[in-house]
């Protein structure tokens, strides 16, 4: 808990509670400057390669053992650390530039200061707990605070949550409740809060006035740091978590850090590098150990009195420095490069561009890139990554009756999700907010904001014509014909219904963002109005089992409070033409849910239209009956476990309490089961309901979203029985959200079904070319859905995962004896159907229940059994924690690469649990997307992403691996045949700085161009032909059987590369150095040319690096031979590469060596 | 056309107020730049390996290999070489008294006669070296001990050498030249007769400079500068253990060839690379008038003086004399290994083109175009 009182208190103690709170400077910098080199330096030699290196380095410091002058064998240390340090320090210093600018933020917020009694300006890093702060409009929230005041009349402001989460409909928080008029210098009160955490959507305390009365805090008091205040002209609110407690910062985890298959694979293969190592080292210790005892007295030894055993312990030693490269040091941080480099690429390009959306694909795991061409597995969300999650009004029922929407149903075929055109992400996020700043520039504090969920489609939808014919009566003067009134209330109610059960946000482009919150629009004329009114009246009465005339006084007071409103804003109304139509009044509706969306742009079609929106009221227009202002009750907002939500309002004709639901069919056809008391309309209500399901049925079949609306009349007595249990809900300080759940569901019972709706949500483009892609490529493809059973299998169907060959298998049961039944059933027919061949593959359809089963631990291993048989598996009906233990059973149960792919806030725990986890930046926020390692915007580009980008990233850096153990295991053995013709003494034939830079300088830039730049198969090939991607998925490029391939080959290389030159100059009066000459020239040339050998492109950049390395070698040499006259002992190169580049047989030996050494090589490779 | 565009925008539920406060203009766009190098589409050449370019550049490499390897073969065999081991180690052989006797301390100087006959005549200059088996000069705790510093001239090094030296750095005073490969100087003095077919002995002239890299003369070795007279100059150091004389008398006569910049020392300094090398002892010269031979065929006595003891470590000792070519000595490996793999990359060229005209197409079509 945390105690929070204004920073103006006079109380020391207080003070200093506060005091102790974090302030909202930020600071998510790693080192400061004088930290930097001791904190960098220690955490660099927490990994296991450098301790490695260092060991080595002070080894060479210990006389007896040392190989080298001691300063060079710092070097290649030294070049690592420094390496590491500069890319860590980069980091840093943007990290800390971003913290800079947020620190610095001079918000045009005020602050209110105690000596001069007024706001002042002031700097992000300055607010402090307890200090009051002042908003306007647009601008974003520097720290967590209590909202104290709104300019709005209602209490309530409004914030847009975009830099946090994503969404960007707006989001409305209220004033503490019964606050007395008393923000700042008289604010006394005492703020208990909960200490500072992560979750986002929960926030619990009470603030204690000096009165001592308490009333309870919760989420909707609290306004988030980096969130935008949007339509409310000031807030002020008092600060109670700053800077790094904010729960903006406690949600930033950072990159993320994962450890790829091949990483793996290399570790095992670095542990075989240092068995070899040992293994030479050793054979060399042991070999001098003889080679000495051997000896008697001779005068190239130096006298000593060590046993030969201790000279061979001592030489062990000295030879793990002279073979020291052997374990490749440069590659982890060269891996890292081309990591990089391979990401900047992918993120680079344009195929995974989304123009309407201007983003990119987001690459949050930096290390994970060639994971992606090893993928087995994928699994999908359906909703919003098949989908477009861009909910269009289909059709609907009410009252039992169907109406198709045909040529809503046409024209939803031919438009195309290409030409929508929404803005849906804010371009700041919360990683540049928070410090975390990868590639973006620091945010602007004000920002063009754009709507969501209005795209064209959602609003042209065309009404159907016999539904609005039967509306169209309610205007029309023979609308007092009985004969069809009963079911045109059901119609009036359940396009209210639509209109109103929502959160929906209006707002109009004349006041851009303002809630349209005063009753502003007109009513043509009094007499019409009051016409209408009465017919309505007459109509609702009819519908309603209230009393006639106990309203009527409510009415007039309303309509002179409309017509009141009307006056003061005429001026801009008159000419308003008729609504739904688009013209001059565009409204603009912003949705928590794209569903809501679709339905109240569907209501407007039918001109049920939602004008405006305050805390208190909602203004409707009514065809034939203008706009209505109703009295917004209740708000029983939506949650996952009632699976609906509820509005309650005072219905502005009759006056009566009534309540709308929406929700899952499933849920509200339960509740409507008994339809109480109204015996006439029993059969009637009955009747509906068959009809309802009948066509809610062929709704799933279509493939539709179905939501269910019903309505509820209460009675005065029974509302406020409920309203005072409500009420105590609300201010209940503890278990609030359980009371008001339990206080909704008291509500929401015996409803009466008014109809249906059908969503459709199309699918994305390409979603079955990419589908069908992955599977030829090997991939499995699931999808995990929690949408019910008929429309799962609809969209498997649309996008092709479900085959007409295929045989579908379905798996419904109700327990686990009937499920191990099944499974073991379906199995069975699965053999028999393999046996048979006479279909293409099997599709298991798995829904939640029975997903629940087969997870279990008995269950399970059938239940995988099954499903690797099948082609594809659809899961539906299932939760986020199912979707995320179905991954992880595959993934750990079959040792299977699993990607994950989702786009909501469900699908996130699936996303972490995956090898690779992919977050769709689309229409539900951002959260899977902060928990994913890459986000995409459209589910077609994970094609692109896996067949090519994963497969080059793979066979790029499996080639670059290869590529370098290859190159120190044949250089190193060059020194290590030396130590047969020296006695084993650990010499080398070699300049120390030539030998030490050979793997550091001359031979490291190719490989890393390589591993960036080598396409083994084009671009166009690999998306043309998915199948070339199980070379990945079975590790192709890098088999154990190919690493021990290319140490032979090494191996062999080296043998070249030694012997001939030895063969040429043995029993010659050369030098060792002129002997070292040659090797390591044709060293050299061999693994260039082997290189190009293994490339498959070549590019002008190849040939620079690999021009420039051959040449930066020789030169390297050259010039050092000339120039080094004392230097460098015992290996003082002077003069010795200048003589043998002179010499024709310096250039012959090389040729043969190099030629011979690559000959199998190149043999092999054709 | 700007306002058709804009106005695009704003029905798409962009607003136009929210746009103002903004600042219009700061979107900036995020899409990549459609360029080779990003999009990974740089223009490549595909060394793709098929018959088409293996198949020639097998025949090509044998075409070039063939030639050079029997223009090496050739001149390797054109060197005419000479070799005699001088060790001792046999009971009947000349030298066997002298090794038996060895010591680094011997003062007393043991010589031998080593008859030997050349059946060819050796035409132009011809290089007589000294030739030591088993001997590890590339010992890496050997190669080290050394100064290259003192050897250089530097001063400092000359009063102090390094402690690389150890333990031959000072006896009581500074040694220099100090280190291991100094004090183990290949001390035999060797000396060639012709014996005339008449019988008189004529000595050949040895030359004895010329034999180290010029570098090494003029650039890396140096006496100690400040003094013409070594004597003064070396004043304050002491003869490295092994040495009969000091350093500063390796050449008396020629203060060109003395101290530190005696070739011979010069040569023994640059450690050979492998357990049997030779090194360059003199240079006999072509005789500029006539046109006889350097060394006519006949017989002839190698003079050994023979310091350098060899026996404790099963060491050998050899005279080589050898004319060279452009290609160095005598050494037919090069030759031979050029005209092997010239021919295995002839060979392979061939089987690979059978191979290619008997399944080349269907190669060709199951290949993936790329």
């Amino acid at each position: 808990m945390r105690t929070v009182v204004s920073s103006l208190t006079e109380d020391e103690e207080l003070t200093e509670i506060l005091k102790s709170y974090s302030s909202n400077k930020v600071t998510t910098t790693k080192y400061s400057f004088l930290s930097f080199i001791p904190k960098n330096l220690f955490e660099q030699l927490h990994r296991v390669a450098n301790i490695y290196f260092i060991f080595l380095a002070a080894l060479n410091f210990v006389p007896v053992v040392n190989a080298f002058q001691p300063e060079i064998s710092i070097i290649p240390i030294l070049l690592v650390l420094t390496v590491t340090a500069v890319k860590d320090l980069w980091e840093d210093y943007r990290r800390h530039k971003s913290d800079k600018f947020i620190n610095g933020l001079l918000s045009c917020g005020l602050f209110y200061h105690r000596k001069q009694q007024t706001y002042v300006d002031q700097r992000w890093q300055d607010v402090h707990v307890g200090d009051f702060v002042r908003l306007s409009c647009n601008e974003i929230i520097p720290a967590d605070m209590l909202l104290l005041y709104s300019s709005d009349p209602h209490g309530v402001c409004y914030i847009e949550t975009a830099n946090l989460d994503g969404e960007t409909n707006l989001k409305q928080r209220q004033v503490v409740r019964d606050l007395p008029q008393q923000v700042c210098e008289n604010f006394h009160s005492r703020i208990e809060c909960e200490s500072p955490n992560n979750d986002l959507s929960r926030f619990r305390g009470y603030m204690e006035y000096p009165s001592k009365a308490r009333v309870g805090l919760h989420n909707d008091n609290l306004l988030l740091r980096s969130c935008t205040i949007r339509n409310t002209e000031t807030v002020i609110g008092i600060v109670v978590y700053a800077g790094h407690e904010t729960k903006a910062m406690k949600n930033n985890s950072g990159p993320r850090y994962k450890r790829s298959k091949l990483e793996r694979r290399l570790n095992v293969d670095v542990l075989w590098s240092v068995v070899l190592l040992v293994i030479m080292c050793l054979t060399a210790a042991i070999g001098h150990g003889l080679w000495l005892r051997n000896l008697k007295e001779a005068s190239f030894l130096i006298p000593d009195t060590t046993s030969p055993a201790l000279s061979g312990f001592y030489l062990f030693w000295t030879m793990i420095i002279v073979l020291q490269v052997l374990i490749p040091i440069s590659l982890y941080v060269s891996i890292e490069i081309v990591k990089l480099c391979q990401i900047f690429f992918i993120q680079n390009d344009v195929d995974f561009y989304n123009e309407y959306m201007d983003s990119r694909i987001q690459c949050r795991a930096l290390n994970i890139t060639e994971d992606l061409g090893q993928i087995q597995y994928v699994f999908s969300d359906k909703t919003g990554t098949l989908t477009e999650n861009k909910m269009v009004f289909r059709r609907c029922t009410i009252a039992g009756v169907e109406y198709p929407h045909e040529e809503n149903g046409e024209k939803s075929k031919v438009h195309f999700s290409t030409q929508h055109n929404i803005f849906h992400q804010g371009s700041v996020s919360l990683h540049t907010l928070t410090g975390h700043s990868e590639g973006e520039e620091p945010p602007s504090p004000t920002l063009p904001q754009q709507s969501a969920f209005s795209s064209p489609l959602e609003k042209d939808i065309v009404p159907d014509p016999f539904l609005v014919q039967k509306l169209n009566s309610l205007s029309s003067p023979l609308f007092l014909l009985k004969d069809a009134s009963m079911e045109l209330t059901y119609i009036v109610d359940f396009f209210m219904a639509l209109a109103i059960c929502n959160t929906v946000v209006v707002s109009s482009p004349n006041q851009p963002r303002h809630v349209v919150s005063n009753i502003t629009s007109p009513v043509c004329t009094g007499q019409s109005f009051s016409r209408k009114l009465r017919t309505g009246d007459s109509e609702m009465s009819r519908l309603s089992t209230g009393e006639h005339g106990s309203w009527k006084g409510e009415e007039n007071k309303m309509l002179h409070l409309t017509l009141g409103a009307c006056s003061g804003l005429g001026n801009s109304n008159g000419a308003q033409g008729p609504p739904g139509e688009p013209g001059a009044d565009e409204l603009i509706y912003e949705a928590e849910s794209p569903d809501e969306a679709a339905l109240v742009h569907a209501a407007r079609a039918y001109r049920c239209t939602l004008q405006g929106r305050s805390l208190e009221s909602l203004l409707v227009e009514l065809p034939g009956m203008g706009s209505l202002a109703v009295r917004l009750l209740h708000i029983l907002p939506f949650d996952s476990t009632r699976k609906r939500m509820s509005v309650v309002v005072r219905h502005p004709l009759t006056n009566q309490v009534v309540v709308y639901t929406k929700g899952a069919d499933s849920v509200i056809m339960d509740l409507a089961e008994s339809p109480k008391g109204a015996e006439q309309s029993d059969g009637r209500q009955g009747h509906i309901r068959e009809q309802t399901q009948k066509h809610l049925d062929n709704y799933a079949r279509e493939g539709l979203r179905t939501l269910c609306v019903a309505k509820k009349v209460l009675e005065e007595e029974e509302y406020e029985i409920w309203l005072k249990r409500h009420a105590f809900a609300e201010t209940s300080i503890e278990n609030r959200e359980e009371l008001l759940l339990e206080s909704a569901q008291r509500l929401e019972t015996n409803l009466t079904l008014l109809g249906a709706t059908g969503i459709v949500d199309r699918l994305q483009e390409e979603v079955p070319e990419t589908i069908e892609a992955l599977q030829r490529a090997g991939v499995k493809v699931w999808v995990l859905t929690g949408d019910k059973q008929e429309t799962a299998i609809n969209i498997a169907c649309a996008c092709k995962l479900l085959r007409s060959t295929d045989q579908l298998l379905t798996a419904n049961c109700g327990s686990k004896e009937a499920c191990k039944a099944l499974l073991l059933e379906l199995r069975a027919e699965v053999e028999r159907g393999e046996a048979a061949e006479g279909t293409s593959g099997f599709t298991l359809v798995v829904d939640g229940r029975t997903l629940d089963f087969a997870l279990q631990e008995d269950l399970k291993g059938d239940f995988l059994e099954l499903s690797r048989r099948c082609r594809a598996v659809v899961c539906c009906r299932s939760t986020p924690l199912q979707k995320s233990h179905v991954v992880k059973l595959v993934r750990d149960q079959l040792r299977v690469m699993t990607l994950a792919i989702g786009d909501g806030a469900n699908d996130v725990s699936m996303i972490q649990v995956a090898d690779v986890g992919i977050g769709i930046s689309g229409q539900e926020g951002m959260q899977a997307v902060m928990s994913s390692d890459f986000a995409i915007s459209r589910f077609k580009h994970l094609r692109k992403l896996l067949l090519v980008h994963g497969h080059w990233c793979y066979t790029r850096l499996a080639n670059m691996i290869l590529y370098f153990f290859y190159k120190n295991v044949m250089y190193v053995n060059l020194l290590f045949w030396y130590q047969f013709f020296c006695g084993f003494s650990g010499s080398v034939m070699t300049n120390s700085w030539v030998l030490i830079f050979f793997n550091l300088l001359f031979t490291s830039a190719p490989p890393l161009l390589y591993g960036i730049l080598d396409k083994d198969v084009s671009a166009d090939t690999l998306i043309k032909l998915p199948e070339l991607y199980k070379s990945g998925q079975n590790s192709k490029a890098y088999l154990p059987s190919t690493f021990w391939l290319t140490m032979l080959d090494a191996l062999y290389q080296s043998l070249v590369c030694f012997f001939i030159p030895y063969f040429a100059n043995a029993g010659s009066d050369a030098d060792m150095l002129t002997f070292g000459s040659p090797i390591n020239a044709s060293a050299l040339l061999t693994i260039l040319l082997h290189q190009v050998i293994e490339s498959c492109t070549l590019t002008w950049l190849h040939v620079l690096v690999l021009v420039g390395s051959a040449l930066f070698y020789f030169s390297f040499t050259l010039v050092f031979s000339v120039v080094c006259v004392t230097c460098s002992p015992p290996t003082n190169p002077l003069g010795v590469d200048k003589l043998q580049m002179s010499q024709p047989l310096f250039y012959g030996v090389c040729a043969l060596t190099t030629v011979l050494a690559l000959l199998p090589r190149y043999i092999h490779q054709q | 056309m700007m306002a058709p565009s804009y106005n695009a925008k704003e029905e798409d539920g962009h607003q136009p107020g929210a746009t103002g406060h903004g600042g219009a203009g700061t979107m900036t766009n995020k899409k990549p730049d459609n360029t080779a190098f990003k999009q990974q589409r740089l223009p490549a050449w595909q060394p793709i390996l098929t018959a088409g370019t293996v198949l020639p550049a097998f025949f090509v490499i044998g075409l070039i290999f063939i030639p050079i390897g029997v223009g090496l073969f050739v001149t390797s065999n054109n060197i005419k070489e000479f070799e005699i081991d001088y060790t001792g180690v046999d009971m009947s052989s000349p030298c066997y008294n002298c090794s038996q006797s060895y010591s680094w301390n011997n003062t007393q100087s043991c010589t031998c006669s080593v008859h030997f006959s050349l059946d060819q005549p050796f035409e132009s200059n011809v290089f007589m070296y000294y030739g030591l088996s088993n001997f590890y000069q590339n010992h890496r705790r050997y190669v080290k001990s050394r100064d290259d510093s003192q050897l250089n001239g530097d001063k400092t090094s000359l009063q102090s050498p390094s402690k690389e030296c150890e333990p031959y750095r000072s006896s009581d005073k500074p040694i220099a030249p100090c280190g291991a490969i100094a004090n183990s100087l290949f001390n035999d003095t060797l000396e060639l007769y012709y014996i005339d077919p008449n019988g008189s002995r004529t000595a050949i002239p040895l030359v004895k400079k010329g034999i180290a890299w010029w570098t090494d003369k003029h650039v890396k070795f140096r006496n100690p500068s400040g003094n013409n007279n070594l004597t003064v100059v070396f004043q304050g150091t002491s003869k490295p253990v092994n040495w009969r004389k000091p350093v500063f008398e390796l050449d008396p006569l020629d203060s060109d060839n003395n101290g530190f910049i005696n070739e011979d020392f010069i040569v023994w300094m640059r450690t050979a690379a492998l357990p049997t090398f030779r090194k360059l002892y003199c240079i006999i010269q072509k005789k500029p008038n006539n046109m006889t031979p350097t060394l006519p065929r006949g017989e002839y006595i190698l003079e050994v003086t023979y310091n350098y003891p060899v026996r404790s470590f099963d060491g050998r000792k050899r005279m080589i004399l050898s004319t060279i070519s452009w290609m160095g000595g005598k050494n037919p490996f090069l030759g031979i290994a050029y005209i092997t793999v010239g021919s295995v990359c002839f060979c392979l060229g061939l089987v690979l083109l059978s191979i290619h005209y008997r399944y080349g197409k269907r190669n060709n079509s199951a290949e993936i175009s790329s």
